[in-house]
């Protein structure tokens, strides 16, 4: 057998579904056992477009999406999908070829170091030198995507390593694979387990703080019962959103930068923060220093570097989140009933911090209006889709106002319904993460919110979806500008705009949507919007692509400057802002 | 040269494979953080290298740092060693001017320091010391003078030290922490 078909047989051993891809020349050997496998092939019309559908695909399904490319700009151009998916440590395996071994080094056509190039934006990535070595790599790649904090890794394949003979193998165990350096954490240190607990009987502001390692780990049950048990609220983060229902009693939504008031107040009025496969990210603390100055912190994260990176915890647990959360909840249980050093009797009662809670969220809900006969507010097109579409429908956000606005309005309800790129905030993220995510729940409703700065980015993966009848559903919010920098133009740089004007009808989304084999509609005033969106749900044979003219005076609020505290949060416009 | 006020020694076992050195070094790298001396050699086991690593950097970031390698794949341990609990070994190897009548003062230079003079020319002889970095630091002091045509060091190399040794040279710091020579 052929390292060619050595791989393809490697990738079904591993019961990949499904390969985003395009050929080229030193991954041609490769492309010629596809024809003989069970695993389906979508050709992307970009790489870029590739390495984002896997990510849209593992995201939805909780499975390592796969994606094969070329050497060269095939690899270079998969490089961000790359950094996207080990911002928000998603697991990606992605296939290169490369120039043959005795070509490599020599500047030969299409010959790029993508092992050096992506050193730093994969888990791990590996170069085949021997044909022989080709079902232990995949097996390990696979391994090592998908296990501890998942993320995306790369296996380079030389030409000639593929067109080698070698002896066919699986690896039965992981004793085959060689991988002495990795040990992914598992279980807590039980006695942090049982500190933590303390501190969460003694707490009377406490906050469970949701990140989107509660998802990797799936821990939404647990999670779940965590607040239950205890009565703690929850905030989710952007990459949470889904990980606790939002119509729980005990969900404040999404805290940070352009979280409502109550998740980021909460937070900073916390006495402690618990905090469950989340990072502190930048976007999350504001000003880092004056960041829930009150709070302790339990910190659980599978990843130990992440203990300690921003706030220094008062209890780390390095585990993962499902297992931790379970272990936490037998430590309460323990401490509640078995001993008497601190009975669950004895913990502060939480009424009036949740009296507090409510008084904020009636005080301060997220707000805009959309005036009859007025401009096309984003908020209403997102909240009327979310009406009119199933509780379970997946949403692909790309970058921008729009996906701030998604993830507010958005009622999420259940795991991995929501896909975003989050920390790396790569625009043009939603066209193909929609595609993606498609292919992995084909049985799902899946609507794209996109912005039109974001669409032009990515949009020929549209071709793609008309080619292999992915039945996607993509709104652009077209509000003629690249909408985030120009809100920051406009409030930061005194309504001095640069460089963010798009113009609405350049290019015509409807004629372009038409000419990609899509369905392409145009939104203009609030009573055409439900119309538009009945009439696209109805279509399940052709992506959907609907042009909401949108007003490009609205502003993503609430708001925390960049920089500055959270307890600086702007609820909203002041009057007569904006030109008004 | 001294080495620098703040510096930490970092000690990783890694696999003996292409690219390794490149990842471990690309985390300093990254960060703006310059290395100031770097040893690797594999070790008794031929699968594994030891990277021995001085840094000169604040500890906080540090630590991150050495979280950071624990997560390479190739990296099978680390640790980082404070230098009072590791015996510290590094090799000079120098060219120094020593014509014939400063040749007698060169040799007995090397003598007291317990060194070796491994080639000698016309008016130039190479001479090797291995012992503690502070002793590397006064031998280079004092042959200077003579006039170093070339000189080479390899970077401190440094293993942990073995708890029953430690307890009796901690009574006897006078020794310099490495009781040998």
């Amino acid at each position: 057998m052929t390292g060619a078909q050595a791989l393809i047989k490697s990738l079904e051993m591993e019961d990949v579904e499904v390969i985003f891809g395009l050929p080229g020349g030193a991954i041609l050997p490769v492309y010629d056992p596809i024809l003989d496998s069970s695993i389906r092939h979508i050709l992307v019309r970009h790489e870029q477009g590739a390495g984002h559908m896997a990510e849209g695909y593992a995201h939805v399904t909780g499975r390592p999406g796969v994606a094969m490319v070329t050497s060269g700009p095939g690899a270079t151009n998969i490089v961000t999908p790359l950094s996207d998916a080990a911002m928000d440590s998603i697991p990606i395996v992605v296939i290169t070829g490369q120039v043959a071994t005795g070509s490599i080094g020599t500047d030969a056509f299409q010959e790029c170091p993508i092992t050096g190039v992506t050193m730093d934006v994969t888990k791990h990535n590996w170069l085949v030198t021997d044909a022989q070595d080709i079902p232990r790599v995949v097996a390990e790649a696979f391994e090592v995507a998908t296990t501890g904090r998942p993320g995306p890794v790369l296996v380079d394949v030389p030409k000639d390593v593929s067109n080698a003979q070698m002896d066919w193998y699986w690896p039965s165990s992981a004793s085959d694979l060689d991988l002495p350096g990795y040990h992914p954490a598992s279980e807590g240190d039980p006695r942090a387990v049982r500190e933590a607990a303390k501190l969460i009987l003694s707490a009377s502001r406490p906050v469970i703080y949701a990140g989107g390692g509660i998802l990797k780990a799936h821990a939404a049950d647990e999670l779940k019962e965590l607040a239950e048990r205890t009565g703690i609220p929850v905030v989710t983060t952007l990459m949470a959103r889904g990980a606790f229902p939002d119509s729980h009693p005990l969900a404040l939504g999404m805290p940070g930068m352009h979280g409502n008031y109550t998740a980021v107040t909460a937070m900073q009025r916390a006495d402690l923060l618990v905090a469950l496969g989340a990072r502190f990210d930048d976007r999350v603390t504001g000003k880092v220093a004056a960041f829930a100055p009150e709070a302790k912190v339990v910190h659980v994260d599978v990843d130990p570097a992440e203990l300690g990176k921003v706030r220094q915890p008062e209890v780390q647990i390095a585990g993962d989140a499902r297992r931790v959360i379970a272990e936490l909840l037998r430590a309460l249980e323990a401490l509640g009933s078995a001993t008497a050093e601190l009975p669950a009797s004895s913990r502060p009662d939480l009424g009036p911090w949740m009296a507090q809670i409510r008084a904020w969220q009636k005080q301060f809900p997220l707000a805009y209006r959309q005036e009859e006969g007025g401009a096309l507010k984003p908020q209403y097109v997102i909240e009327t889709l979310r009406d009119m579409t199933p509780d379970d429908t997946i949403v692909v956000a790309g970058v921008g106002q729009h996906q701030m606005w998604a993830s507010q309005y958005w009622r999420f309800d259940y795991p991995y319904t929501w896909v975003n790129s989050g920390g790396a905030g790569t625009m043009g993220f939603a066209v193909p993460a929609s595609i993606g995510a498609k292919v992995g729940r084909p049985g799902k409703m899946v609507w794209a919110i996109d912005g039109d700065g974001c669409f032009q980015m990515t949009a020929q993966e549209i071709v793609t979806a008309s080619a292999e009848r992915i039945p996607v559903k993509i709104a652009i919010l077209n509000n003629a500008y690249l909408g985030m920098v120009r809100q920051w133009q406009e409030l930061f740089y005194e309504e001095r705009y640069s460089e963010v004007y798009l113009s609405p009808d350049l290019p015509d989304y409807v004629k372009w949507a038409e000419a990609m084999g899509a369905v392409g509609m145009r939104v203009e005033t609030a009573e055409e919007v439900e119309p538009a969106i009945e009439k696209a749900n109805g279509i399940d044979d052709k992506p959907v692509v609907v042009d909401f003219r949108t007003d490009a005076f609205e502003k993503v609020y609430p708001m925390v400057p960049a920089l500055a505290s959270n307890d600086d949060i702007i609820v909203g416009p002041t009057y007569g802002e904006g030109g008004r | 040269m001294k080495p620098p006020v703040r510096h930490h020694i970092v000690s990783a076992r890694v696999e003996n494979k292409a690219g390794v050195l490149a990842r471990v070094s690309g985390l300093f790298s990254r960060r703006g953080f310059n290395i100031y001396s770097l040893a690797v050699a594999p070790t008794h086991d031929e699968r594994f290298s030891r990277i021995t690593i001085v840094v000169d950097v604040e500890s906080a970031p540090l630590e991150q740092i050495v979280r950071q390698l624990d997560k390479l794949v190739n990296v099978v341990e680390i640790a980082e060693l404070a230098p009072e609990e590791a015996t510290e070994r590094e090799l000079l190897l120098a060219t120094v001017r020593a014509a014939p009548a400063d040749r007698g003062q060169v040799i007995a230079l090397v003598g007291v320091f317990e060194g070796t003079i491994v080639d000698v020319g016309l008016d130039a002889m190479t001479v090797l010391l291995a012992g503690s970095p502070s002793k590397i630091d006064d031998f280079e002091a004092l042959i200077r003078p003579f006039g170093i045509v070339e000189l080479q060091r390899t970077g401190r190399v440094a293993l942990p030290k073995l708890a029953r040794r430690a307890a009796r040279l901690r009574a006897v710091p006078s020794v310099g922490g490495d009781g040998a020579s």
